[in-house]
């Protein structure tokens, strides 16, 4: 038969259903908005975030959000190569001290501002989040926050007859309690009363947490001055640098291997105690075989708190922002996993601090025997805005190799220290 | 006149038509390795021009500026200084010893297999699992190394003897020792590869050399000096350039051996390698890293090619 116009009208009602059906599935298809989430791996945060995945997806059926993740040794390279490939991630997860450098590459794009209104996040989130602020743009937004805090082995603390319920509270204490836990073999130790470890939140310590005890921020407000670069970030050196060459509580290098002041704390036993982020607690729950505590950091007999505060953040690439519909169903997804339901997610599976304010001070997380540590450095740390974390971290630990290794006088090193972070400031602030 | 011409063109078209066949199959290949090869070192070069931005667009010329910034910086004279010791150490090193053991292997009858093995088996190892087992030899205060040293320390102690007892010591924190230290894990993974060629080479020279030598008189110190040597020759310019390379290019076991500070106490085991893909990676400084890149690539073309010519004068066969 042969019909020139339609024949629509005179097919079979099954085939016609179907036809309707195929028609609107494919458009809703085609209306979903495909996002892209990286981040590194490391089981609970994969875990918490399929949570937050799933939930997201039924909550926005026109959005499909699916994560990818890569070794933390890799995950640089990962999002460098791919990004310049023009592929990768549209959100992806990174290390607040990361703004800087990912920036200047293009990484990451700024937060617009029709979603995400400077006030609301003065407003929601803790004021850590200034560090990423670059020239009045947020680079990205945290789901949880860390601080320092002193974990230590009460078990140890025990036997050798201090109590395990009164950590110390001045560095005094500190350096008292690491000699009668420290105990040597001959000429080597066998368990140190603290791990000195300056390539891991050692150099923090320096930096944000001693030099602010002393009396000194490490840089100006505006980020354009390092003002450790005299006597009082000497001091600080020298008090830290101390610990193994005077006092001999612990020495760098004390377990081989990847960061291994956090084995030999909770897996080895040979160590005493360590300063380390709230990210280390699921790690230590998980491992540790003995009777553990957390305490706030020490202090001077000053008196003054000081806390170093990080945290990592979900940003926008290029990819996400380069398409308009993209941008939008990123940002939404951004906003959904900084919501505080999803904070209390990742508390929950990930054991990392919420970052708004209204959950920060719920009290029974500040009653936690625990988390009750970290929440209390966490109103007073300072998340250190870096403008290259890699080469002021270097800075910082070559001061401290300095001393320890070659026997440099703190002046002398810091001084070199100072001047190195300043070049970093100085080529930063001129881009 | 005419046929002489016509056979001469005949006999030039076969050869041709050879040739041609030749470089068609020569062809693909190339056409494969320049893209894979040659392309993505032109694009380095250009990178190492442009500060980096993964919009091309935002890239912004600076000329040789990056390589300017390289001759000042003291971190990468210390990586340039490491590397070119890597080499000197690492190249005789492994080559002296690997030739030694080969000319013992030589003698040994049965079992030769065997031993052959046994010095191999490190350099089949990947580097990170030996860079790994070594960091934790090396280790202060759990390696066995010094658990080692502080026994015989121990035991000279109680025959008296203590003058002769080797402190503990800081392989990898002792800025002055960890270059060594690294270097002498690198000769000990290469010197399986230098005793398997070496073996090789060595099967290859005729016995009617040394007859023929002894004949004349020699001993065995003369003949090594004037029959072994210079027929080794091939097998030693292959080694002396493949290991000069494969020393100047170092990465896996200094990035692993000492994981927590890669490049060692003070980057005194920093590598030109490594320190590229600390700048690419940690600092996102792709246009800087190419430019250690292109240095690197000029180094290792300009020490090949002066072994090259050091060596092909002396080539017999």
């Amino acid at each position: 038969m042969r019909h020139s116009g339609m024949r629509f009208p005179g097919m079979r009602p099954i085939v016609r259903t179907l036809l309707v059906a195929a028609a609107f599935a494919l458009a809703t298809a085609q209306a979903q908005v495909a996002i892209t989430y990286w981040q590194y791996d490391f089981a609970t945060r994969i875990d918490a975030m399929n949570q937050l995945i799933e939930q997201f997806n039924a909550e926005n059926p026109d959005v499909v959000v699916t994560q990818e993740t890569f070794p933390y040794d890799a995950y640089q390279q990962r999002v460098a190569a791919s990004l310049a490939a023009g592929e990768g991630p549209d959100v992806v997860q990174l290390f607040y001290g990361w703004v800087g450098p990912w920036q200047r590459a293009g990484y990451i794009e700024p937060l617009p501002k029709e979603h995400f209104a400077d006030e609301w996040i003065q407003d929601y989130f803790i004021p850590m989040v200034e560090s990423v602020n670059i020239g009045g743009d947020y680079y990205g937004l945290p789901t949880a926050v860390r601080a320092l805090a002193l974990f230590y082995n009460k078990d140890q603390f025990r036997e050798v007859g201090l109590d395990p319920d009164s950590p110390p509270t001045t560095w005094d204490e500190f350096i008292e309690a690491a000699k009668m836990l420290t105990t040597q073999r001959g000429p080597r130790f066998e368990r140190i009363g603290f791990g000195i470890a300056p390539n891991g939140q050692d150099h923090h310590l320096v930096r944000t947490v001693l030099m602010n005890q002393l009396g000194t921020p490490p840089y100006s407000d505006d980020n354009t001055e390092v003002l450790y670069g005299n006597e009082i970030g000497a001091e600080a050196l020298a008090f830290y640098t101390s610990w193994q060459t005077e006092h001999e509580i612990g020495v760098a290098e004390f377990m081989p291997g990847n960061n291994g002041y956090r084995e030999g704390f909770y897996t080895q036993e040979n160590i005493s105690m360590i300063i380390d982020g709230s990210f280390a607690i699921g790690a230590v729950r998980t491992n540790a075989q003995f009777d553990w505590g957390v305490a706030e950091l020490p202090t001077f007999d000053n008196g003054v708190k000081a806390n170093f505060g990080s945290f990592w953040m979900n940003g926008l690439t290029p990819n996400a922002t380069a398409d308009p519909a993209k941008l939008e169903a990123a940002s939404r997804f951004i906003k959904f996993v900084t919501s505080e339901e999803a904070m209390q997610i990742w508390l929950d599976v990930v054991g990392e601090l919420p970052a708004a304010k209204t959950m920060v001070a719920d009290p029974e997380l500040t009653a936690d025997p625990v988390y009750g540590a970290f929440i209390a450095g966490l109103a007073y740390a300072e998340a250190t805005q870096f403008v290259d974390e890699a080469g002021q971290r270097d800075a910082m630990v070559n001061a401290i190799n300095r001393v320890l290794l070659e026997g440099v006088d703190p002046m002398t090193s810091i001084l070199q220290a100072a001047a190195e972070d300043q070049a970093l400031l100085d080529a930063a602030n001129t881009q | 006149m005419t046929t002489r011409t016509t056979r001469e063109r005949k006999g030039l078209r076969l050869a041709q038509r050879e040739a041609i066949w030749a470089y068609v199959f020569l062809a693909v290949p190339l056409a494969f390795f320049a893209t894979i090869r040659f392309w993505p070192a032109l694009q380095s070069f250009r990178l190492s021009l442009f500060t980096w931005h993964v919009d091309p667009a935002r890239r912004q010329f600076i000329g040789f500026d990056y390589y300017q910034e390289l001759l000042r910086n003291p971190v990468f004279h210390q990586a340039l200084k490491n590397t070119l010791l890597y080499a000197a150490i690492v190249v005789p090193g492994s080559m002296l010893l690997g030739l030694l053991i080969a000319l013992l292997l030589q003698n040994v009858g049965r079992g030769r297999s065997l031993y052959r093995a046994i010095y191999f088996a490190p350099y089949i190892t990947p580097a990170v699992a030996v860079a790994w087992v070594w960091g934790w030899m090396y280790n202060y205060n759990f390696g066995i190394i010094n658990t080692l040293l502080i026994e015989w320390w121990s035991f000279l102690e109680r025959i008296g003897l203590e003058r002769f007892a080797v402190e503990p010591q800081r392989f990898l924190t002792d800025p002055d020792k960890a270059l060594y230290s690294v270097a002498a894990v690198i000769v000990w993974q290469q010197l399986g590869f230098q005793v398997v060629i070496f073996l090789a080479g060595l099967q290859g020279i005729p016995r009617v050399f040394y007859e023929a030598a002894r004949i004349d008189g020699a001993n065995a110190w003369h003949l090594f000096r004037h029959v072994t040597l210079p027929l080794l020759n091939p097998v030693i310019v292959f080694s002396v350039i493949i290991t000069t390379i494969a020393s100047l290019q170092l990465f896996d076991q200094i990035v692993n051996i000492n994981f927590t500070d890669q490049g060692g106490p003070l980057n005194r085991t920093l590598s030109i390698a490594v320190y590229m893909y600390q700048e690419a990676f940690g600092r996102a400084r792709m246009g800087y890293a190419a430019a250690v890149t292109v240095v690197l690539f000029l180094l290792i073309l300009i020490v090949t090619l002066v072994q090259l010519r050091l060596t092909q004068r002396r080539v017999e066969y």
